[in-house]
C-alpha cells in the first residue's frame, strides 16, 4: 500500500448474469481526503461501493485497509464497519420512530441494559462537537431530511469509520443544508477521515473534492486530481466522448415578444396549501420557461399548484383565454396540462406494472373508466414511444422497476407524450440520470415546443434551464420575486436575483 | 401530563417533542381514568369499591398477558392471531392431563409454557426466516389450535384435581383495601393468582422494552425493517424472537385463564385474539409497527374491560351489545389514532418545510 | 450498461410455467387430486341420483366441491381487488354475510318470524341486503381510505359488532322461510341436476370478467395499489377506487350471504359462514396474489377458492370433524404457503442449480 493511503482497491472484478459490472478497476483513498466517484447510470459506481460495504462479494481482485497487512474480504456489511467502512446512503436508514440519541448508538452498544442518561449525554456532546444543532431526545421522524443525514453521518463518525461513503446524499437537501453539509465533511477530513462522495452534481464535487476516478462501462477511467480536470473534460470522460454535446444545444429558440396573443395558460393569485404565496404565471404557445431558485424555495409547489397537485386553495385560471377550474390532476389533465414529477420513485412509476401500463396510465384515465384500450392498442402506443423516445427495455411487459432511472424517467414522458399536452410542465426531469439522457431531454423538450407545445420546466442544473428556456421565474422563500427574460438570462444574474434580498437580511 | 396543562393547548396541540408512543400512551390512560371517573359518578357506589376494580382485573388477568404479546409483535411489525387459540389448546390439554391422566400442576404448567414456546418457535421461523406474511402464518397457528383443540378433547368440562382446584381457589389479600359490607363488616379486597403473573408479565416486559437492548431492537425493527437492518440489528433473530415471547406470553395466558375458568372447552377463549388486538390498539399501539407501551396495553385491556362493565350496568345486557360497545369503542380510538398521527405528521413536515436550514444556519454562524 | 443487462437471463420454458402466478393453486389442486386418486378414487364419482322430491340431482364429491365452492369464489373475487387495492384484507366478511342474511330474512319474514308466506319478493329482500352489505362495505371502505387505517384493523371493527348487530337485527329470533322457491338458490332448482350456487358463482365471474373487461378497474386498482401518490397525480381518486372495491366486496357478501341462508332457509348468527374470512384471504394468497397488494391475478383467486373447498371437501371425506378440520386445513395451508414462499424457493433453485451445476453455467452466460 502507499504511504497514508487508507485503502486501495486492485483490479476488482465483478459479473452478474449477464452483465460485467466492474472489469479490473482500481481505487484508492488517502487520508483526509474527498474522492469523489463519477460516471454515467450503469458506469459501476454503485457495484463498487457495493463490494466495498460488503453487500456484493467481489469476483476477482483485492482490497487492502490501512492496518491490515494483507488483503482483506468483505463478505457483509457488519465486516465492512469492523473495518472502518461506513456508509451513508441517499434514503436515509435510520428509524424514524426513535430519538436521534437512539439511532446512533442502535446496534452498537456492548452493554444489555441501556442507560438513557448516558447515551443522551453522549449523543449531545457529539453533534455538539460536529456541530449538528439537534437535541438528542428528539424523535427522528421530526427533523428535517437533512438533519437526518447528517445524525447518519455522525453515527457513522462514532464508530470510529476511517473511511465514509457518502451515496448521493445531497439530492434530497437545498442549498443551504448542502453547505452545512459541506462544513461537516471539510471537518471530517481535517480529522483524517477519507471520504468517498458519489453524486450527480458537478458544482459540488468541484467545491469540495480533491480527488475524482471516473468509472464507465465498469472500466477505470482514471483517477484526476480536481484542479487538472475542468468540468467540460471531466463530463467528456464520463461519456466517453471527444464532443463538446453539451455545449451543442444552444438556446436558438427564438424569445416569446408578441405579447397580444392569448397565453396557452393563464393563473392569477394561485396559493396551495403548501404555503406559497400567492403567485401569477402564465404561458404562450411554443414557449419554454422555467422556475428557478434554491430547493425548498417553493418552485416545485408553484408547478403542483397549476397542476392541481396539491390542494389549491385560491385563484383563477384560465386557459387560451376561458376561465377554467383546476383543484385536482385530473381537471389539468383534462385541460391538457401534464406534468412529470420531481420524485420520480414516490410520484412517478408505477413500480409492478408494465412499461406498456406504465406509459398508457395518464392516457387511459383521461378516456374515461368505461372505455378501456385493448391490449393491442395499448401495445401499440407503447412500442412508438419506446421507438420515438429510445427507452431501453427487454419488451413492453417488463416491469418499470427493473428500468434504469433514466429510461423510467423516459417511459413517465413517453406517458405524457402520448396524451398529447398543449402544455407540458418537467419538474426536474433530468436528476439523478446520465449525462447523454439528460442531453436527449433537453434537445426534445426544444423540439416539441417548436412544434408548438408549451413547456414549463424546472432544474436545479442553471445551466441547463439557461440553454432551454426564454423565459425564467426566480423563487426565494416560497415567493415569487422576479421574472427574467432575454438578455437578462445569465448565471450572473440568477444569482443575484435568488440571493438578492438574502444579502440584505443577513 | 402537566404539560400539556400548562400549554392549555389540550391533547391535539401536544407538543411535537413527545414521542408517538407515549402521546398515544398518554391518551388511553386519560380515557380510562375519565371513563372509571364517570362511572363512579353516574353509576354510583358500585364502581367506587376497590374490589370492583379487582373484580375487572381477576377477569382479564389473561388477556392482559395476551395483549402484552400481542403488543410486542405488533410493535415488532408483525401480528399473531393464534393466541386465542393456543389459549383454548393450552386450557384444554392442561384440563385432559389434569383431570384423566391425573397429572400434577407443575407438570400442567410446564405442558403450558411448552405448547405456546412450540408455537411462538414454529411461527417466528416461519415469519422471521421463511419470510412467510406473519398475518398468514399465525392464521394457520390459529386455524392448527383451534383444531387440535377438538382433537385433545371434544366437549367441555369441568377440572376436578384438588391440587388445581385449590390453586384455583387461592386468593391473595390486598392489604388496606376493601370496603364494609351491610353488616359494617370490613371485607378486604382479593385478587387471583393470575392477576399477580399478569402484572409481573407487564412490569417485566415494560422494563424490558423500555431498558434493555434486545428491547429497543423491537422498536427499530418495527420502525423500519431496512434501516434496523443497515444500523446492525440483527432483524430476523429479533423478529423471531417477538413471535417466540409472544407464544410463550399466550402459554402462561393460557394457564392463568385456565385457572380462572378451571374448565377446558374449544368455545374457551373464543375473539381472544380481537380482543388483544383492540386492546393493543386501544393502548396506543399502532399496527404499522414501531410505536407502542406496555403501560398502554395494560390500560387499553382494563379500559375495554370498564367500557363492557358500564354498558352491562346501564342495562345493556343483551349479548350483543358488548360485541357492538367493543367495536364501537375500537372504532373510535383508531379514528382519533389516525387523526392524531396524520396532524402530527403534517405538522412537523410544514416546521421542516418553512423555515429551511434556518436552525442550521444559527448552528453554522 | 450494456442493454443486454436489463434481459432477463434466458431460460428454458418449463421455468417460465413455474414463475406463472396460477401455477402455485394448479399445483395444489393436482397434489390433492393424485392424493385422492391414490386414497380413494370413488371420490371422483359422480352419480346421477334422486333427491327427496323426486328431482334428478348429481351426487359426489367434485359436485359438493363445486356447491359449496361457490360461495368462497364469489367472496374471493371481492377480497382480491380489496387486497389489491388497498395492501390489506377485509377480515369482516363472515360477519358481513351474517348481517346481510339477516337483513334478508327480516325483508322476506316481517316481523313474524314464523310467517307462512313470504311478506316480500324475494328479488326486494335480496336487494335490501344487498343495499346494507353494501353501506358495511363502504364503512369499512371509508375507514382505509379516508381515515388511512390499516385494512385489517378497520374491518376488525365490524368483525366485532358484525354478528352481534346480525342478532340485533332480528332482536335475536331465528327467522324461517317456508317459501319452496326460496330453497332454489342454495340447492337444486327443480329439473336441474346442477347445484343452483355453481350457477350464480359463474355469473358473478361473468359479470367480474365484464368489469375487468369493459372497463379500467384493474388497471386503476392495481396502480393504487402499487403507488398511490403516483395514481392521484395521474388523475386517478385512490380513496374512491379503495372505497369501489370494499363496496364490490360488499355486494360479494351479499350474493354469498343470500346463498347460505337460502341452503338452509335460516340463519344462526354465530355460526354461519364462520371462519370464512380464513378461507377467503386463503383463496386470494392460494391464488399466488402478494397479500400486501398491487399486482393480481382474478383467475388465480378463484381457482385458489375452489382449492380450499377441495381441501375440506377431502378432509370432510376422511371423517374428519367439523370442528378439528381447521387443524389439517392449517397444515396444508402453512406446507403450501412455505413452498411458494420466495426464500424458500431461492433455496430450492440454489439446490437445483448445485445439482446441475452444467447447465446453471450454460445459463449465466
Amino acid at each position: 500500500m502507499r504511504e497514508n493511503s487508507l485503502l486501495e482497491m486492485r483490479g476488482i472484478y465483478k459479473t452478474f448474469p449477464g452483465v460485467k459490472a466492474l472489469q479490473n478497476v482500481d481505487f484508492t483513498l488517502c487520508e483526509g481526503e474527498i474522492h469523489a466517484l463519477m460516471g454515467e447510470n450503469g458506469a459501476g459506481k454503485s457495484t463498487l461501493i457495493k463490494v466495498l460495504t460488503g453487500v456484493h462479494v467481489k469476483d476477482g481482485g483485492e482490497i487492502f485497509v490501512k492496518g491490515h497487512a494483507n488483503a482483506v474480504s468483505i463478505n457483509s456489511p457488519k465486516q465492512a464497519q469492523a473495518l472502518g467502512i461506513s456508509t451513508v446512503y441517499q434514503e436515509i436508514s435510520l428509524c424514524p420512530n426513535l430519538s436521534v440519541a437512539e439511532n446512533i448508538f442502535l446496534g452498537r452498544s456492548e452493554n444489555r441494559i441501556i442507560s438513557w442518561r448516558k447515551m443522551n449525554k453522549r449523543a449531545d456532546e457529539l453533534l455538539k462537537e460536529l456541530g449538528i444543532n439537534v437535541k438528542a431526545t428528539r424523535q427522528l421522524a421530526s427533523c428535517s431530511i437533512a438533519v437526518q443525514q447528517m445524525v447518519a453521518i455522525a453515527r457513522a463518525v462514532d464508530m470510529d469509520c476511517s473511511v465514509l461513503i457518502l451515496d448521493e446524499p445531497t439530492s434530497s437537501l437545498d442549498e443551504s443544508e448542502v453547505a452545512k453539509l459541506f462544513v461537516l465533511m471539510r471537518k471530517l477530513k481535517a480529522r483524517g477521515v477519507g471520504i468517498i462522495f458519489v453524486t450527480h452534481f458537478l458544482d459540488q464535487v468541484y467545491e469540495v473534492c480533491d480527488k475524482i476516478t471516473v468509472l464507465r462501462d465498469g472500466k477505470l477511467v482514471g483517477e484526476f486530481e480536481i484542479e487538472n480536470l475542468p468540468r467540460l473534460q471531466l463530463v467528456s470522460k464520463m461519456l466517453g466522448k471527444e464532443l463538446d454535446d453539451m455545449a451543442d444545444i444552444k438556446n436558438d429558440a427564438p424569445a416569446y415578444t408578441s405579447k397580444d396573443e392569448v397565453p396557452v395558460y393563464e393563473g392569477r393569485g394561485l396559493c396551495s396549501d403548501e404555503g406559497i404565496s400567492p403567485f401569477d404565471f402564465n404561458i404562450r404557445r411554443g414557449e419554454i420557461n422555467g422556475f428557478t431558485g434554491l430547493l425548498g424555495s417553493g418552485r416545485s409547489e408553484c408547478v403542483r399548484t397549476i397542476f392541481g397537485a396539491d390542494k389549491v386553495t385560491g385563484g383563477t385560471v384560465k386557459m387560451n383565454g376561458k376561465e377554467v377550474k383546476i383543484t385536482k390532476p385530473i381537471h389539468a389533465m383534462k385541460q391538457g396540462i401534464a406534468y412529470l414529477p420531481e420524485d420520480r420513485k414516490r410520484d412517478g412509476i408505477v413500480g409492478d406494472l408494465s412499461v406498456r401500463d406504465n406509459i398508457i396510465l395518464a392516457l387511459q384515465v383521461k378516456t374515461g373508466f368505461f372505455k378501456p384500450f385493448s391490449k393491442a392498442k395499448a401495445t401499440e402506443f407503447a412500442n412508438k414511444y419506446i421507438e420515438l423516445l429510445d427507452i431501453k427495455t427487454a419488451s413492453v411487459n417488463t416491469p418499470i422497476k427493473s428500468l434504469s432511472g433514466g429510461n423510467q424517467q423516459k417511459v413517465i414522458l413517453a406517458r405524457w407524450l402520448l396524451t398529447d399536452p398543449k402544455y407540458l410542465i418537467l419538474d426536474e426531469p433530468t436528476r439523478g440520470i446520465d449525462v447523454g439522457t439528460k442531453v436527449d431531454i433537453q434537445k426534445l423538450m426544444l423540439k416539441l415546443a417548436s412544434e408548438g407545445m408549451s413547456v414549463t420546466f424546472i432544474s436545479s442544473e442553471t445551466d441547463e434551464m439557461l440553454r432551454t428556456c426564454s423565459r425564467l421565474l426566480v423563487m426565494r422563500d416560497r415567493k415569487l420575486v422576479g421574472e427574467l427574460t432575454g438578455d437578462q438570462l445569465t448565471q450572473n444574474t440568477i444569482m443575484a436575483t435568488i440571493a438578492g434580498g438574502e444579502k440584505n437580511a443577513e | 401530563m402537566s404539560r400539556f396543562n400548562r400549554q392549555g393547548g389540550g391533547i391535539l396541540k401536544a407538543p411535537s417533542k413527545m414521542t408517538d408512543t407515549n402521546l398515544l400512551t398518554t391518551i388511553t390512560v386519560c380515557v380510562f381514568l375519565i371513563m372509571y371517573l364517570g362511572a363512579i359518578i353516574f353509576l354510583g357506589e358500585g364502581f367506587l369499591k376497590p374490589q370492583a376494580f379487582f373484580n375487572i382485573l381477576n377477569a382479564n388477568a389473561a388477556l392482559i398477558i395476551l395483549s402484552c404479546g400481542m403488543s410486542l409483535v405488533m410493535i415488532t411489525g408483525g401480528i399473531d392471531i393464534s393466541v386465542g387459540g393456543v389459549t383454548a389448546l393450552v386450557a384444554m390439554s392442561c384440563a385432559v392431563f389434569l383431570d384423566e391422566k391425573g397429572g400434577s400442576v407443575p407438570v400442567a404448567i410446564l405442558i403450558a409454557i411448552g405448547i405456546g414456546l412450540a408455537f411462538g418457535i414454529v411461527q417466528g421461523y416461519l415469519v422471521a426466516y421463511l419470510e412467510i406474511q406473519p398475518f398468514i402464518v399465525t392464521l394457520a397457528g390459529m386455524f392448527f389450535a383451534r383444531g387440535m383443540t377438538t382433537i385433545v378433547h371434544t366437549d367441555p368440562f369441568n377440572v376436578s384435581n384438588p391440587d388445581f382446584v385449590a390453586l384455583k381457589d387461592s386468593r391473595i389479600v390486598i392489604p388496606f383495601l376493601g370496603s364494609t359490607n351491610r353488616k359494617g363488616i370490613f371485607v378486604p379486597a382479593k385478587v387471583e393468582l393470575g392477576v399477580v403473573v399478569a402484572l409481573l408479565v407487564a412490569a417485566l416486559l415494560f422494563f424490558a422494552l423500555k431498558w434493555t437492548k434486545t428491547g429497543r431492537n423491537f422498536y427499530a425493527v418495527g420502525g423500519n425493517r431496512q434501516s434496523a437492518l443497515m444500523l446492525g440489528v440483527n432483524v430476523k433473530r429479533t423478529t423471531f424472537l417477538s413471535h417466540v415471547i409472544c407464544g410463550l406470553l399466550a402459554g402462561v395466558g393460557g394457564f392463568v385463564y385456565f385457572m380462572h375458568v378451571g374448565s377446558g372447552s374449544p368455545q374457551h377463549a373464543s375473539g381472544a385474539e380481537m380482543n388483544a388486538i383492540a386492546s393493543s390498539i386501544i393502548g396506543g399501539t399502532m399496527l404499522t409497527g414501531g410505536v407502542g407501551n406496555i403501560i398502554g396495553t395494560v390500560f387499553g385491556v382494563l379500559a375495554l374491560a370498564l367500557i363492557q362493565n358500564i354498558v352491562s350496568s346501564v342495562g345493556l345486557d343483551d349479548a350483543w351489545w358488548t360485541g357492538i360497545t367493543v367495536a364501537g369503542m375500537l372504532c373510535i380510538f383508531l379514528v382519533v389514532q389516525s387523526i392524531i398521527i396524520a396532524r402530527r405528521k403534517k405538522r412537523d413536515l410544514s416546521a421542516a418545510n418553512k423555515k429551511p436550514g434556518s436552525k442550521e444556519k444559527a448552528a453554522a454562524s | 450498461m450494456p442493454s443486454n443487462a436489463l434481459k432477463p437471463p434466458k431460460t428454458s420454458k418449463i421455468p417460465n410455467i413455474f414463475r406463472n402466478q396460477i401455477f402455485i393453486p394448479i399445483a395444489a389442486l393436482l397434489i390433492l387430486a393424485v392424493f385422492n386418486l391414490i386414497a380413494d378414487p370413488t371420490f371422483f364419482r359422480i352419480t346421477l341420483d334422486q333427491n327427496s322430491n323426486g328431482d334428478p340431482v348429481l351426487n359426489g364429491y367434485i359436485i359438493t366441491v363445486i356447491d359449496y365452492g361457490s360461495e368462497l369464489a364469489i367472496l374471493a373475487l371481492g377480497m382480491t381487488l380489496v387486497t389489491a387495492a388497498s395492501g390489506g384484507q377485509d377480515i369482516s366478511v363472515g360477519a358481513g354475510i351474517a348481517i346481510a342474511g339477516s337483513v334478508l330474512l327480516r325483508v322476506l319474514c316481517g316481523a313474524d318470524s314464523r310467517s307462512a308466506e313470504l311478506q316480500a319478493p324475494i328479488i326486494v329482500g335480496f336487494l335490501a341486503s344487498c343495499l346494507v352489505a353494501m353501506i358495511f362495505g363502504a364503512f369499512n371502505g371509508s375507514l382505509v381510505a379516508f381515515f388511512k387505517i390499516q385494512p385489517m384493523v378497520a374491518t376488525l371493527i365490524l368483525f366485532t359488532a358484525g354478528r352481534s348487530i346480525a342478532a340485533w337485527i332480528n332482536h335475536n329470533e331465528l327467522p324461517i322461510v317456508s317459501d319452496e322457491t326460496f330453497s332454489y338458490f342454495g340447492n337444486y332448482i327443480p329439473g336441474i341436476p346442477v347445484p343452483t350456487p355453481f350457477f350464480i358463482a359463474v355469473a358473478c365471474f361473468i359479470i367480474m370478467w365484464a368489469l375487468l373487461k369493459f372497463t379500467t378497474l384493474g388497471l386503476y386498482v392495481q396502480s393504487v395499489g402499487i403507488n398511490e401518490k403516483t395514481s392521484r397525480l395521474n388523475g386517478l381518486n385512490p380513496e374512491l377506487i379503495k372505497l369501489l372495491t370494499y363496496v364490490i366486496l360488499g355486494v360479494c357478501v351479499a350474493i354469498a350471504g343470500f346463498i347460505k341462508v337460502s341452503r338452509l332457509s335460516t340463519i344462526n348468527y354465530s355460526v354461519i359462514a364462520k371462519d370464512i374470512e380464513m378461507d377467503a384471504i386463503l383463496a386470494v394468497a392460494l391464488g399466488g396474489n402478494a397479500l400486501s397488494g398491487g399486482k393480481f391475478s382474478m383467475g388465480s383467486s378463484i381457482l385458489g377458492a375452489y382449492v380450499i373447498q377441495f381441501l375440506t371437501t377431502t378432509l370432510y371425506k376422511f371423517d374428519v370433524k367439523s370442528d378439528a378440520l381447521p387443524a389439517y386445513k392449517a397444515v396444508v395451508v402453512i406446507l403450501l404457503v412455505i413452498m411458494s414462499a420466495p426464500a424458500v424457493r431461492e433455496k430450492l433453485s440454489r439446490l437445483a442449480k448445485k445439482l446441475h451445476p452444467a447447465k446453471a453455467a450454460a445459463e449465466n452466460s
